[in-house]
């Protein structure tokens, strides 16, 4: 330090410090130069390269994720839809089925009211016809029973009481196994 | 410190550091002026740092960096989108994202070596330098101004709108000297001369301790820790200074490009 100071002092030199040393210049500009060149042709590209590949990729997975999460709510809107649909289809199924159960039922009463009028229409006709029958058959029974009887009663010697209630017991076993006769 | 001095009769007076001590001997001597000096391998070897770091950082080219790729990228990411982007800003700043980048980080290595052991010396604090940066710097913006708004950009760039007739006679030779004249030498002379200041108070305090650590009062060679605490925190500030003056410069450079570009608007 010291030398340097009386090496300056005896050269007598006064720097002055505004004035560039032209040689200092060449080496600063070349220096600048290489730098930006190596600036521009490397350094900036491949960090460029770099942003760029990262903001794509952050993108894309972005897109990506959206597209994924598009179609996860479409497919869910879908299954909604299909849900609602097959609620809405089963309650109709339902429906038709009470629906036509009920007209099933109301078929069936009604079949069965008819049936059922028309048994005891029958019967009515049946007992009808059968009473008919009876009272033209007692009708004409009758008669010939009480002529029977009477030529019986006639016939026979109405002097014993005993006899009398034979005959009287024995007309009415005819009648009734000729009530039977008819019947069958 | 002089005043301190002087009752030290015994071991000489101090002489503090100067100018001339800026101009170390040259390593390989070389016509009229020093020759090839160590100032001149400093800045050939902060390209070398640069382009080597850059590179490596850069060269993987991995999605998830790593963290050399990390530093990297922050380093560029940071001239990209805090000055390019946001001064020049449009969808044209890419253009000028290389000479921005290259100014910060050629400046910034250059200032820090005045902050290392040993190499101790920034390169700006030689004047030759800063007027190269300048100069290119001035020449690009002027170069884009024409370009963009030709000739007319000097009227753009002088005559500010919306100003009444009768100032402009005061104001257009204002705005002259303050864009053509004085700008180069303000941004040349703000990076040599903080470089220059800051390199001279650390000599100087090296120096200062040094002359009192070998005085024989013992109370004297005390102040040397005085000193040294000051010297520690100047140069602290002076490695603060060394980064903000690279910003500083790059910055500017942002805005005269965007100036430049944008003269119609201004």
């Amino acid at each position: 330090m010291n030398q340097l100071i009386i090496s300056a002092a005896t050269e007598g030199e006064e720097v002055n410090p505004l004035l560039p040393n032209p040689w200092e210049m060449g080496v600063v500009l070349a220096g600048f130069a290489v730098l930006m060149y190596i600036v521009v042709k490397f350094v900036v590209p491949m960090f460029e390269k770099t942003f760029a590949e990262r903001a794509e990729a952050i993108e894309g997975g972005i897109a990506k994720a959206e597209q994924a999460q598009a179609e996860a709510s479409a497919a869910l809107e879908e299954y909604k839809q299909q849900l609602t649909d097959a609620r809405a289809e089963a309650n109709r199924i339902r429906e038709e089925a009470r629906a036509e159960g009920a007209q099933i039922l109301a078929d069936l009463k009604a079949k069965a009211a008819a049936e059922s009028a028309r048994i005891t229409e029958q019967a009515h006709a049946a007992i009808e016809s059968e009473r008919q029958a009876a009272v033209v058959s007692l009708r004409s029974e009758v008669g010939t029973l009480a002529t029977t009887l009477a030529g019986r009663i006639v016939g026979e010697a109405l002097t014993d009481d005993q006899r009398a209630a034979r005959v009287v017991d024995r007309f009415l076993a005819d009648l009734e196994t000729q009530s039977a006769g008819a019947a069958k | 410190m002089i005043a301190l001095a002087l009752p030290a009769q015994d071991s000489g007076s101090f002489t503090p550091p100067g100018i001339d001590e800026m101009h170390l001997p040259a390593i390989l001597p070389w016509g009229a002026y020093d020759g090839f000096s160590k100032q001149m391998l400093l800045v050939i070897l902060s390209v070398v740092i640069i382009a080597t770091f850059f590179i490596l950082a850069a060269r993987k080219q991995q999605l998830v960096p790593g963290k050399l790729q990390f530093a990297g990228e922050m380093a560029y990411g940071f001239v990209r989108n805090s000055i390019a982007k946001d001064i020049i800003g449009g969808k044209d700043f890419m253009k000028y994202v290389p000479l921005l980048f290259s100014l910060f980080f050629f400046i910034l290595v250059n200032n820090i070596y005045g902050a290392i052991p040993l190499i101790q010396l920034p390169s700006f604090s030689h004047v030759g330098g800063a007027y190269v940066l300048a100069g290119i710097v001035y020449f690009t913006w002027i170069i884009i101004g024409i370009k963009k708004n030709g000739l007319k950009y000097f009227k753009l760039a002088t005559v500010p709108s919306g100003v009444p007739w009768y100032i402009l006679p005061i104001v257009v030779p204002i705005e002259i000297i303050s864009n053509f004249l004085v700008r180069p030498v303000t941004h040349s002379l703000r990076l040599f001369a903080t470089m220059l200041a800051g390199h001279l108070i650390v000599m100087l305090a090296g120096s200062g301790i040094e002359y009192l650590v070998m005085q024989e009062n013992i109370l004297l060679k005390g102040t040397s820790v005085l000193v040294l605490v000051g010297a520690i925190a100047m140069y602290m500030l002076e490695a603060l200074i060394m980064a903000l003056q690279a910003y500083v410069f790059t910055l500017l450079t942002a805005i005269y490009i965007e100036g430049a570009l944008h003269a119609d608007s201004h």
